[in-house]
């Protein structure tokens, strides 16, 4: 057992360090990081988009693919590393969904020439994709989902609407999953399609979280025609064809670097000010609260490694992800919400005023965090595959 | 990075879980928490035979020359078979001591002994002040001809009671800081003035008070340097946190094993118990809890063993371990119904000993506070 990185993953962290903390001064004024509600303001989806750019003209957004397609076939252990230090800098440039969820499908399932057309426009970051998959009906229960695909000549016809979009506002792209097939059984009648988000009869509509940010979307589908050579993978086979990016999606690796700095910032924070004659510091019961955080988030970052490493050997493992996945953004939830109480009245305010500390960082955290345990799969979902794919425990 | 155990490491686990399920069944740990030695000889002679008491000793001295990362593999079975006897305080607290601190000739005379299982060790640390810290030792040891006369009081010494050595931190001057001026020594347990009395534990783990008035100890017994000794016992007690962490885990693990076994065959409402979802998630939780102890005390004893920075790891892996071993043996009673919480089921074995391993090198809130430290409050 070795927990060391290898010289060649410590030289590419160094290398990912030095780009995320250069750009990280480049972030706008009302930049905060870490929170998707950053990109809603135009110089935020502006910081995004430059960011972006440099990052494809590194290449690094295409770092896990193979040659062929232009990547250098970096593994999951790497590619944790560069979320890590990407969240940790609370930079973006990432389209996460296209990048994570999109591709590992698209490069396992893919037919050459879609993988042709397709990736190197997302290697270039000229485009944004969202991930229409839920819909108001089909939440934790995906599989039932109700928008169809009829087959018409050379394209399919769509029909529905996807609900929980998260940046189809800004996107240039969705991916989606619909029914072709409604009599089969429901995880084999869904079919995994790509198209342009401007195709006619498509329409965003923004769905305002509760402190009133756009980060959903409702996509409603009306008569929307998708090319046959639109459909990734067999027709009626979507369903698995989405699981190829669900693990990576699951395993929530990298995403706990971002928390660690934002504890980082809640220590400097309790550093510095006092309350009652003393530091926030030196309360006992702060330092307590403070270090449970920490306990958790360092270990929620080993399991992540150790779901990274599962993935770099090809073990299929399910419950592990899940865990990680569940463990992590309960976590998050946690973090935001102890932040808020220990910053006190402070811990409310909203960024903009001159009072509001840490950007009012965790004001907004303590609410955006809340949809990342629904996401991906809610904390229940993975709990429910825990018990039934990790410990064999029955369904019925 | 490689997170798997080397085929060595993989063998080695193998052969201890198959050690211990022929040679320490539960029915001979009854018996031993029964007792009042507290383990049993023939197996002791066993594991001396496989290599294992020596296990981080190096060949010259007749161990086995593995590294502590393999001991903490070793540790995980250990836990899970609740393993009694004096391993611990032999192998992994005395033992670093001596390799640590001994003499050449120390370590010739005892160092072949411990590892032939011919010798056994107990720390004498702990004191009525109940700390690890070094402001607890109060134990007096003057220089007197030829050597020193110790005084004072011990507290919570495991295996006191059947050692043949006890290694006792003594302050030899009176302290500009706490951890200055505390020596070692070597003390046989048999000498005038040295007076050991059970306690009773929650664990039946066989912990002594230990009193020494007016104890002779000849200069040969010095462990180390005068005044020096407690950088040694400090480096020491993390890897006894840690290799408790390793024991808790297979504890853990044990418990966890068992309730999903018992949640898949007991039967109410006409269906396994397992089957109803509020009891999935609890045992999902269980299963992440346990799994993430696991892996980060493996990170744990990977620092220790080699040597890297290791106090937030130290520190937060027992922090995380007392509270993962403690809920998930308290959840496993919950499962089991009225029949975990009787004498009758194995269960209780590892309750009762989540409950005390949780305290020893390291409590959570201790740990806790460590870890405080460690990100700069």
């Amino acid at each position: 057992m070795d927990f060391r990185f290898t010289q060649e993953q410590m030289a590419l962290r160094h290398e990912f360090e030095d780009f995320f903390a250069t750009e990280a001064k480049n972030a706008p004024e009302t930049w905060v990081g870490g929170l998707e509600s950053d990109y809603n303001t135009e110089e935020g989806y502006a910081y995004h988009r430059s960011v972006a750019q440099k990052l494809a003209q590194k290449g690094w957004l295409s770092l896990p693919w193979p040659r062929e397609h232009g990547g250098r076939e970096l593994g999951p252990v790497e590619q944790v590393i560069f979320n890590e230090v990407c969240f940790y800098y609370r930079v973006p440039g990432f389209n996460f969904q296209g990048l994570m969820i999109l591709v590992p499908s698209l490069l396992e399932y893919g037919s050459e020439e879609m993988k042709a057309k397709w990736l190197p426009p997302i290697a270039r970051a000229e485009v944004d994709w969202c991930q229409g998959w839920s819909e108001p009906n089909a939440g934790s229960d995906l599989a039932s989902l109700t928008t169809r695909a009829v087959e018409d000549g050379d394209s399919y016809v769509i029909n529905g609407q996807k609900i929980w979009t998260t940046g189809a506002q800004h996107a240039t792209h969705i991916f989606l999953m619909a029914r072709t097939d409604p009599n089969a059984p429901k995880h084999q009648g869904i079919t995994y399609f790509l198209s342009e988000i401007d195709r006619p009869g498509i329409t965003v509509s923004p769905l305002l979280m509760m402190d009133g940010s756009h980060v959903f979307n409702e996509v409603f589908f009306d008569n929307v025609r998708i090319p046959k050579d639109y459909v990734v993978g067999e027709v009626n086979k979507g369903w698995y064809v989405s699981m190829a990016g669900a693990n990576f999606e699951r395993s929530g690796s990298g995403t706990v670097s971002g928390s660690r700095r934002d504890l980082e910032d809640l220590v400097q924070f309790c550093r510095l000010t006092q309350r009652n004659g003393r530091l926030l510091s030196q309360d006992p019961i702060i330092r307590h609260k403070l270090a449970d955080l920490a306990v958790g988030l360092d270990a929620g970052r080993q399991l992540a490694y150790y779901c990274a490493w599962m993935q770099a050997k090809n073990t299929l493992a399910i419950a592990e992800p899940s865990a990680s996945k569940y463990f992590s953004t309960e976590l998050m939830v946690r973090l935001a919400n102890t932040g808020v109480e220990v910053m006190g009245l402070y811990g409310t305010l909203k960024k903009g005023s001159k009072w509001a500390a840490l950007k009012g960082k965790f004001e907004a955290m303590c609410q955006f965090t809340l949809g990342l345990t629904i996401a991906a799969g809610s904390t229940e979902i993975q709990k429910n595959l825990i018990a039934w794919m990790g410990l064999g425990l029955p369904r019925k | 990075m490689n997170l798997d155990l080397t085929e060595e490491q993989q063998m080695l686990k193998k052969s201890a879980r198959d050690f211990f399920e022929k040679e320490h069944p539960k029915t001979l740990v009854r018996e031993t928490e029964e007792d009042s030695k507290g383990y049993s000889p023939e197996v002791w002679r066993k594991m001396a035979d496989l290599g294992w008491i020596g296990l981080v000793i190096p060949e010259e001295y007749d161990g086995t020359e593995l590294a502590f990362l393999d001991m903490a593999v070793l540790l995980e079975e250990m836990g899970r078979a609740c393993l009694t006897g004096p391993y611990f305080s032999t192998a992994v607290l005395c033992t670093p001591i001596l390799l640590a601190a001994g003499s050449e000739d120390q370590k010739r005379e005892l160092l072949p002994r411990i590892s032939g299982g011919e010798l056994i060790m107990a720390l004498a640390l702990t004191e009525p002040s109940a700390t690890y810290e070094a402001n607890g030792v109060a134990t007096l040891a003057e220089p007197e001809k030829d050597g020193f006369v110790i005084n004072g009081t011990k507290l919570f010494v495991h295996d006191a009671h059947i050692a043949d050595y006890l290694i006792c931190v003594a302050r030899t001057r009176a302290w500009s800081s706490a951890e200055e001026g505390i020596s070692l020594f070597l003390v046989d347990a048999k000498s005038l003035g040295t007076t050991i009395t059970p306690l009773q534990t929650i664990a039946d783990d066989k912990q002594n008070e230990v009193i020494f008035e007016n104890v002779f100890v000849p200069a040969s017994g010095l462990l180390g340097v005068l005044h020096e000794g407690w950088p040694v016992v400090k480096r020491v007690l993390e890897e006894a946190a840690v290799a408790k962490c390793a024991e808790m885990v297979g504890g853990a693990e044990w418990a966890v094993e068992a309730t999903v076994a018992y949640a898949k065959e007991r039967v109410q409402y006409g269906r396994p118990i397992g089957a109803f979802g509020a009891l999935q998630h609890n045992l999902a939780e269980m299963f992440t809890e346990v799994n993430m102890a696991k892996r980060y005390m493996y990170y744990a004893a990977w620092l220790v063993s080699s040597g890297e920075t290791r106090s937030m790891g130290v520190a937060a892996a027992k922090a995380l371990t007392n509270d993962v071993y403690k809920r998930c043996t308290r959840n496993a009673v919950q499962f089991l119904g009225a029949i975990g919480t009787t004498r009758d089921h194995d269960i209780g074995l590892y309750y009762r000993r989540a409950r005390q391993a949780a305290l020893l090198f390291g409590d959570s809130d201790s740990c806790y506070e460590r870890v405080a430290q460690e990100i700069g409050l």
